[in-house]
């Protein structure tokens, strides 16, 4: 571990002078470093997409996954019977893992923000509630209205979460599709990155052929080229990403509403994940070069 | 040190040289002759490992030359000194660290930065050490290449042609140079067509001719 860790560091710090030995190539140096540089910009607002779909999938499910309410109103002399039929309905309705009639005292803590705590509930008509949690399947919706219709025609379903069920699933699709995003710009990345340095290796194979003279070692080469466009990855994605990041940052302030365009950004820790864009650029320039490198050089018998 | 035993070599389908067979022992200075397109580059790059013979074996330092995988071969280079025909360089590196790259490339750096100065006098370089490459004449890129072929010190060095396209006073400075080097105990082969030369070498060393004729090699006598 330690060994490897002193190599690492011997790789990042460098050998100066192996360095001089591949000549400096203005041209696909600036394109490799600009191309990082944007491929970390574009990761950064696919992360941000992630998270942010990814938050409000969150939110809106819980909201979701949270119970459904039946309402029953009636005549004080009918709501324990209308009680009582609609929690025999939901016995038998499938997708129904738990229903309860909130207690007096429940509903009563309910109410008290608004009415205090002094309220005679008894002595009100004020609608009784059922609490519905629903198993993973879900119930029916229409199908439990119908049924309470014929049953206790005082009940009322309130799923007024339901209609964000589409949302939900958009959102989380859009999160997978930041993340395939996120996939695609590495993979572009290191396309990008092995055709340019594929493209200098061939370009300098006269250089190559001094080298293998003088006795240097294939391993020797592709470091040299390796360790270059590693560091050019590096600081494009470095540029790239603090760009990206501060972009985020400048976006419009999000309400608490958990609207989508202004909810687009990191939130407290997730600005963490960034700076994970530029070591894994350099990683992937590292492996794309490591094997362009020794291709190139296995061909160049 | 580099030993031939029936080597035959041939690009595509003819053969340019037919069972060869020769030694050169350490300590010795050889001269490879022969007319042009007749093979001698081809033999020499037979003795560093650049080409496998096709048929025979090559020994370089008691190792069979097929043998040895891309890193044996780099090593070998490191113990042979070349001198290339058309000596190349990197022409984005003066001539000092052109000369110091068998150094860099091996991982290693002169214990005294003074040596490098030293081995740029002896070949008569001082001036040029910041020179580019493309910036020198003929016999300044032959001498920058024998100095970037000796830095190693090396126990044989291989020099083809190093007087092929200089004047006669810088030939005989240069062969004055591989006579030193010979009088320091490396193996010394020369490639090249030049019979005024050889000449001149006998009168300073013991050297003995091979010459590539009819594909093969033969040991000329003191018929020069
Ligand atoms: N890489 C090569 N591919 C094919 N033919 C070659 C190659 N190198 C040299 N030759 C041919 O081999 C012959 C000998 O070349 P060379 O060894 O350079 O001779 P010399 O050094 O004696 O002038 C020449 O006819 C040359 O054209
Ligand atoms: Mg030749």
């Amino acid at each position: 571990m330690n060994a490897r860790l002193s190599k690492l560091l011997h790789f990042v710090a460098g050998d100066a002078q192996a360095d001089r030995v591949v000549p400096p190539t203005g041209y696909t140096a600036r394109l490799t470093v600009f191309a990082a540089a944007s491929m970390a910009f574009l990761a950064v607002f696919a992360l941000a997409l992630s998270l942010a779909t990814g938050r409000l999938a969150d939110r809106w499910g819980e909201a979701l996954a949270k119970s459904s309410t039946i309402r029953i109103s009636a005549p004080a002399d009918q709501m324990d019977a209308q009680v009582l039929a609609v929690t025999e309905v939901l016995a038998t309705t499938p997708g129904v893992k738990e229903a309860r009639p909130l207690s007096q005292d429940e509903q009563r803590a309910l109410l008290e923000p608004w009415f205090g705590p002094d309220l005679p509930l008894d002595q009100l008509p004020i609608p009784r509630l059922v609490e519905v949690i629903e198993d993973e399947e879900g119930i029916d919706a229409e199908g439990l209205k119908a049924r309470l219709a014929g049953e206790a025609p005082g009940a009322v379903l309130d799923d007024h979460a339901r209609w964000r069920e589409p949302l939900v699933r958009a959102a989380n699709r859009l999160r997978q599709l930041g993340f395939v995003a996120i996939v695609l710009i590495a993979a572009l990345a290191a396309v990008v990155i092995t055709l340019a340095a594929s493209a200098a290796l061939s370009a300098n194979e006269q250089v190559i052929r001094v080298l293998r003279l003088v006795g240097a070692r294939d391993n020797y080469i592709a470091r040299a080229f390796v360790r270059r466009y590693t560091l050019r990855a590096l600081s494009g994605a470095i540029v790239g990403t603090l760009l990206g990041s501060l972009a985020v940052f400048l976006l419009p302030p999000a309400g608490d509403q958990a609207s989508f365009l202004t909810g687009l950004g990191f939130k407290g820790w997730q600005w963490l994940w960034p700076l994970a864009i530029p070591p894994l650029a350099a990683l992937v320039a590292f492996l794309a070069t490591g094997q362009a490198a020794k291709t190139v050089l296995q061909e160049k018998r | 040190m580099i030993e031939l035993e029936q080597v035959s070599y041939g690009y595509g389908a003819g053969t340019l040289l037919s069972e060869i067979s020769l030694k050169l022992a350490p300590g010795s200075f050889h001269f490879l002759t022969g007319p042009s397109g007749a093979g001698k580059t081809t033999l020499m790059k037979l003795c560093y490992g650049e080409l496998i013979a096709s048929k025979g074996r090559v020994t370089l330092f008691e190792r069979d030359a097929r043998q040895l995988t891309r890193d044996d071969v780099a090593q070998v280079r490191r113990r042979i000194g070349v001198v290339h025909q058309d000596c190349q360089f990197l022409d984005h590196l003066d001539v000092a660290e052109n000369v110091a790259l068998p150094l860099t490339v091996s991982g290693r750096s002169l214990s005294d930065e003074s040596e490098l100065e030293d081995l740029l006098a002896w070949v008569g370089l001082s001036r040029q050490r910041a020179a580019k490459p493309p910036e020198l004449s003929g016999g300044e890129r032959q001498r920058a290449a024998l100095a970037r072929a000796v830095i190693m010190s090396p126990d044989v060095i291989l020099a083809d042609e190093p007087t092929g396209n200089v004047d006669w006073d810088m030939s005989l400075r240069l062969l004055k140079l591989l006579v030193e080097l010979n009088r320091m105990g490396k193996t010394i082969l020369i490639a090249t067509h030049d019979m005024n030369l050889i000449r001149s070498a006998k009168a300073q060393v013991q050297a003995r001719v091979l010459r590539i004729a009819n594909k093969t090699v033969q040991h000329a006598g003191a018929d020069l």
